[in-house]
C-alpha cells in the first residue's frame, strides 16, 4: 500500500456540507474516478482514508487534506489528480496529489495549525467594524499578555487563554472595500480553537456586537510542525510523480 | 438569491437543521440553460429530502424528462418544519434544488403520492409555492399540478388540489402530454382547453371535468364527465416491456445520508401472489420481469456513475423473480471484485436465500425476516398469504442451523374475518420457532447467544382495488384490544422471554383508512387539518389525531362512514372510474372466497382471469413475448 496526500478546496454552495458528508462524498468520488484505493478487510470493507482537521459547516477552504492508501506501488499522481477532478463537483477542486514518505504522520494526527482569511459578508459589512477599527483592535491584542476567552461547548464551559493558540494575526495590506483579517491558529486535535473565538474576543474589547453569521471564513492551509518547531504546510510533504 | 447562487440566505442556511437539504449541487443533478428549453417540469416528493431522494420512481422520471432536449426536470421536497416556519414568517416562496428558482415559475409541478399520510404535505408544497390550493383558482401563471403514484388510484380525496392525475406508470404518456402543452402554448389556448385536451390522453384524469352525485346515505349515486368527449373511464398506463424503457443512467447522489443510500435495482414489477389485503399486488399487475443481461448492464453503469458502495434489489417479492439465482450469482462475483455490498430485499426464507445471505452478510449482524401477516393457517388462507406454517418452521430451522439467532416476524391485526384464536396463533408460532432453537442448538454451541425473536404487528387498513375494499376496518378500541390479546398470547408462551413484541399505533391507521377510501368530500377535511397547522402527518412527532377528528366533525363527516363501515356489493366506489385491468367482479369473488377461507393460486401456477391480461404484457396468457 502506498500513502498519498490529496489537497482540495471547498467553495460556494458546498460549504454547507458537513465534514462526515464530505468524507462520504469522497468515498464515492474515489470510486467514480476509478482510483485503485486500498480497503480494510471484513464483511463491509472500507477505504483507507484519513482527513485532517474537520472544516466547520459554512466555511470555505483552499487547503483541505485527505490521506489515502492506494494499491499502486508507483502511482501517477497527476493522473490521480485529473481523475479525481473529473469525478468531482466544480466546488471541490483537487490542487495537488503527493506520495507520502513511509514515516509521514497521517493528516489527522500531524495537523498542528490552520491559517484563515476572514472577512464580513457583504450584506453585513456595514454593521461590522471597518478596516481602521480592526487594525486598532489587532494592535491592542498584540500588546496584551493574555486573552482570556470563555469557551462554551455543549458539555463544558471553561476559560482559555487564546493568546497561546494564535501564531499570527494581522490585517491584510491590500485593503479593498472591506477588511480582511488573516490568522494562523492552533487546530490540533487536542487544543484547537476556532477563528470566530478570536474575532469575538477582539470585538468584545470595545463591546462591539457583530450581527449573527456575519463572518465569511476561508481556511487557506493547514500545517504540521517541523523538527525545529517551524510550520510546514501539509501539502509540502511528499512528492508528486 | 445569495452570492453562491442559492435561494436561501446564509443566515437562514446557518440557522436550520441540515442545510444540505436545500442547496442542490449534487453529483449528477441536471443543470440546463433555460434558453435551450421549452418546458420546466418540477418533480416533487412531498416529504423531507432524505425520504424523497430515496424514491426510485422519481429517479426514473427525472432521467427520462432530462433526456428530452426541450425539457428541464428539477426536484423539490418538503421543507422540514424548521425551514417551513422561516419561509412562512419571511414570505419566502418554495424553490427548486437545481435552478434555485421559485417553483411557481415552472410549467409543471409533478407530485408523486406514495402514502396517504403525506396529503397535508401536498398542501404545504402548493401553499409555500404560492400556488392556489384549488385547481379551479389557478391560471396560466401557475404550473399545471399533476399527481402520480399509488395513491392516485383513488385520487378523489385530493381531487380538487390537482389539475391532472396520471394513472399508471409514468414512462409511457408524458411525452404526449408535453407535446400537447407546447402546442397549446403556441396556439394560445386557455388553461381549461389544455386540460380538456389532456383528458383525451390515455391514463390522464382531469378531475375538474367530472361530477359526483351522492345518495342520501352519503354513498355515490353517480360519477360522470361533464363535457362531451371526456372519457368516462380512465385506464391505467402500463410499460409492456421493461427491457425497452427508461432506467436511470446517472442517479443523483445526495450528500447527506438518505434512506436509500445505494443503487436500487428494480428487478420486476407486479407480484404473482395476490394477497387479499395488498394493494400493490393488484395495482402493478401484470407481473413483468427485467432480463438479467439488461439488469447487469444497468447496475454496473449506475455503480460507475454514482460511486455507490452498495446495491439493493427491489421488487414486491424478489423470490418470485424467475432468474434470481442467475442474477445473484453474477452480481455476487462482480460485487466482490468491486468491493460493493449487496443488501437483500426480504426474500422467502429457504435453503437458497439462506445460502445467499450467508455469502453477502454477516450472520451475527443480520436477522432473518418472515412476514406471515396472520398468526393461524386459517387466517393466512383468508388473506391468501401463500405461506404455510411448515414453510416458516422449516425455513427458521434451516436458519437456526446456519447460525442465525435474530428473527423478525411481521403480522397485521384486524384482517377481515379474524378471531381471537387467530391472534393467539401469533404467540404460538413465535414460540415454536424459539423451541426449535433450544431443540436444535445444544447449550455449548450457542456462541452467538440465545435466539431473539421480534414480533411486530401493524393494523389492517382496507385499500381500494383489493379484495378487502368492501371490508370494515376495526375501530381504534378494537385494535387496541387485539394488540392486548396478541401481547397476552405471547406472554403466556413458554419461551416468552425470547420474544419481543411491538405494535404500531392505531390512530394513524384509521385516518389512513379514511384517506384511502375517501371521496371528494374528504378533501375539505384535509384542507382543514392543514389550516389547523397539520403537516408531516406521516411523522408521529408531528401527527395530531385530535386535529383530524376535529376537522371531520367540522365537515360533518365520520370515521363510521369511511373507515368502519362494510360496503355493499352494489356500492359505487369513488375509484370505480379507474380501470386497473383487474375487474371489480374478480375482486368481489376474492372477497367471497376469503369469507370461506379458500385460497386462490398464484399467477404463475394458474391464470385466475383477474382481467390484467387486457394489457397483453408480462406473465399473462397471450401476452406479447420478445
Amino acid at each position: 500500500m502506498t500513502k498519498i496526500r490529496v489537497r482540495f478546496t471547498k467553495h460556494g454552495a458546498i460549504r454547507y456540507i458537513g465534514h462526515l458528508d464530505v468524507m462520504r462524498y469522497f468515498q464515492k468520488t474515489i470510486r467514480r474516478a476509478g482510483i485503485n484505493v486500498s480497503y480494510s478487510g471484513g464483511y463491509s470493507p472500507h477505504q483507507i482514508m484519513t482527513f485532517a482537521a474537520p472544516l466547520g459547516v459554512g466555511l470555505e477552504s483552499d487547503g483541505e487534506y485527505m490521506d489515502l492508501g492506494i494499491e499502486d506501488e508507483h502511482p501517477d499522481t497527476e493522473m490521480i489528480m485529473n481523475a479525481l477532478n473529473e469525478a468531482s463537483v466544480p466546488e471541490i477542486r483537487i490542487l495537488s496529489v503527493k506520495i507520502l514518505p513511509e514515516d509521514a504522520g497521517n493528516a489527522m494526527a500531524s495537523v498542528f495549525a490552520s491559517s484563515y482569511e476572514i472577512t464580513f459578508y457583504d450584506d453585513k459589512k456595514d454593521l461590522c467594524p471597518d478596516a481602521e477599527k480592526i487594525k486598532e483592535l489587532i494592535d491592542r491584542i498584540h500588546s496584551m499578555d493574555s486573552m482570556i476567552y470563555h469557551k462554551e461547548t455543549k458539555k463544558t464551559s471553561r476559560d482559555i487563554d487564546l493568546k497561546s493558540f494564535i501564531y499570527n494575526l494581522y490585517l491584510k495590506d491590500d485593503i479593498s472595500y472591506k477588511p480582511v483579517i488573516c490568522m494562523t491558529i492552533n487546530s490540533s486535535s487536542s487544543d484547537s480553537i476556532k477563528p470566530g473565538f478570536v474575532i469575538e474576543f477582539m470585538c468584545g474589547l470595545e463591546d462591539i456586537q457583530l450581527p449573527p453569521n456575519s463572518l465569511q471564513i476561508t481556511r487557506l492551509d493547514m500545517f504540521t510542525r517541523g523538527e525545529n518547531g517551524e510550520m510546514i504546510s501539509l501539502g509540502d510533504i511528499g512528492v508528486s510523480k | 438569491m445569495n452570492s453562491d447562487g442559492l435561494f436561501l440566505s446564509n443566515d437562514i442556511l446557518m440557522s436550520i437543521e441540515k442545510p444540505e437539504r436545500y442547496i442542490g449541487h449534487e453529483v449528477n443533478s441536471c443543470i440546463k440553460d433555460p434558453e435551450d428549453i421549452r418546458v420546466r417540469f418540477v418533480m416533487c416528493f412531498p416529504d423531507v429530502y432524505e425520504i424523497g431522494m430515496s424514491h426510485l420512481g422519481i429517479q426514473i422520471l427525472y432521467d427520462m424528462f432530462n433526456s428530452f432536449p426541450d425539457v428541464w426536470c428539477e426536484r423539490v421536497y418538503s421543507p422540514w418544519v424548521d425551514l417551513d416556519k422561516v419561509m412562512r414568517e419571511q414570505h419566502i416562496p418554495l424553490f427548486t434544488l437545481e435552478s434555485q428558482r421559485p417553483v411557481r415559475e415552472a410549467d409543471f409541478l409533478g407530485i408523486t403520492i406514495q402514502y396517504e399520510m403525506c396529503y397535508t404535505n401536498i398542501l404545504q408544497i402548493l401553499d409555500l409555492s404560492g400556488i392556489p390550493l384549488s385547481s379551479s383558482d389557478r391560471t396560466w401563471d401557475d404550473p399545471i399540478v399533476i399527481g402520480g403514484g399509488p395513491c392516485t388510484y383513488n385520487p378523489e380525496p385530493i381531487a380538487e388540489f390537482f389539475d391532472i392525475f396520471y394513472i399508471g406508470e409514468g414512462e409511457t404518456r408524458y411525452r404526449e402530454l408535453l407535446d400537447l402543452y407546447e402546442k397549446c402554448k403556441d396556439e394560445g389556448t386557455s388553461r381549461e382547453e389544455f386540460l380538456f385536451r389532456a383528458s383525451q390522453i390515455p391514463g390522464l384524469y382531469v378531475p375538474s371535468l367530472y361530477e359526483v352525485k351522492y345518495n342520501e346515505d352519503g354513498t355515490i349515486a353517480d360519477f360522470y364527465p361533464i363535457r362531451e368527449g371526456v372519457p368516462s373511464k380512465v385506464k391505467k398506463e402500463v410499460v409492456k416491456d421493461l427491457d425497452d424503457t427508461y432506467y436511470p443512467q446517472k442517479p443523483v447522489v445526495p450528500y447527506i445520508r438518505c434512506v436509500q443510500d445505494r443503487v436500487v435495482l428494480e428487478i420486476m414489477r407486479g407480484c404473482i401472489r395476490g394477497c387479499r389485503f395488498c394493494q400493490a399486488g393488484e395495482l402493478y399487475r401484470p407481473v413483468r420481469e427485467r432480463s438479467v443481461d439488461k439488469l447487469l448492464e444497468t447496475v454496473y453503469r449506475m455503480l460507475d456513475s454514482t460511486g455507490y458502495e452498495e446495491i439493493s434489489l427491489s421488487s414486491l417479492s424478489s423470490s418470485d423473480y424467475t432468474h434470481l439465482p442467475e442474477l445473484l450469482d453474477k452480481l455476487i462475483i462482480e460485487c466482490e471484485k468491486r468491493k460493493v455490498n449487496i443488501t437483500l430485499p426480504s426474500l422467502r426464507i429457504d435453503a437458497f436465500s439462506l445460502d445467499v445471505m450467508n455469502k453477502v452478510e454477516d450472520i451475527k449482524k443480520t436477522s432473518v425476516t418472515f412476514a406471515p401477516e396472520a398468526g393461524s393457517q386459517r387466517l393466512r388462507d383468508v388473506i391468501n398469504k401463500g405461506l404455510t406454517e411448515e414453510d416458516i418452521l422449516s425455513g427458521s430451522a434451516q436458519a437456526i442451523k446456519g447460525g442465525w439467532t435474530k428473527f423478525k416476524f411481521y403480522f397485521m391485526l384486524g384482517h377481515p374475518f379474524e378471531t381471537d384464536e387467530d391472534i393467539l396463533g401469533i404467540g404460538d408460532l413465535a414460540n415454536k420457532v424459539a423451541a426449535e432453537f433450544f431443540e436444535l442448538v445444544p447449550r455449548e454451541e450457542r456462541k452467538n447467544g440465545p435466539i431473539s425473536i421480534t414480533v411486530s404487528t401493524s393494523f389492517f387498513v382496507p385499500k381500494p382495488f383489493t379484495a378487502f375494499q368492501w371490508a370494515p376496518q376495526c375501530t381504534q378500541d378494537e385494535f387496541i384490544r387485539k394488540a392486548y390479546v396478541c401481547r397476552s398470547g405471547i406472554a403466556s408462551q413458554l419461551n416468552q422471554k425470547r420474544i419481543h413484541y411491538n405494535w404500531h399505533d392505531a390512530d394513524t391507521s384509521v385516518i389512513e383508512a379514511l384517506l384511502a377510501r375517501g371521496d371528494r368530500k374528504v378533501g375539505e377535511v384535509i384542507r382543514k387539518v392543514y389550516e389547523k397547522g397539520g403537516i408531516y402527518d406521516a411523522w408521529s412527532d408531528y401527527y395530531s389525531h385530535k386535529r383530524w377528528l376535529d376537522a371531520l366533525d367540522e365537515c360533518g363527516l365520520s370515521l363510521d362512514f369511511y373507515a368502519y363501515r362494510e360496503r355493499s356489493a352494489e356500492e359505487i366506489f369513488p375509484w370505480d372510474f379507474i380501470d386497473i385491468g383487474v375487474s371489480k367482479r374478480f375482486l368481489r369473488n376474492e372477497y367471497e372466497k376469503a369469507r370461506e377461507g379458500k385460497i386462490t393460486e398464484n399467477c404463475r401456477a394458474k391464470c385466475n382471469g383477474c382481467g390484467a391480461a387486457t394489457f397483453g404484457a408480462g406473465i399473462c396468457p397471450g401476452a406479447y413475448k420478445k
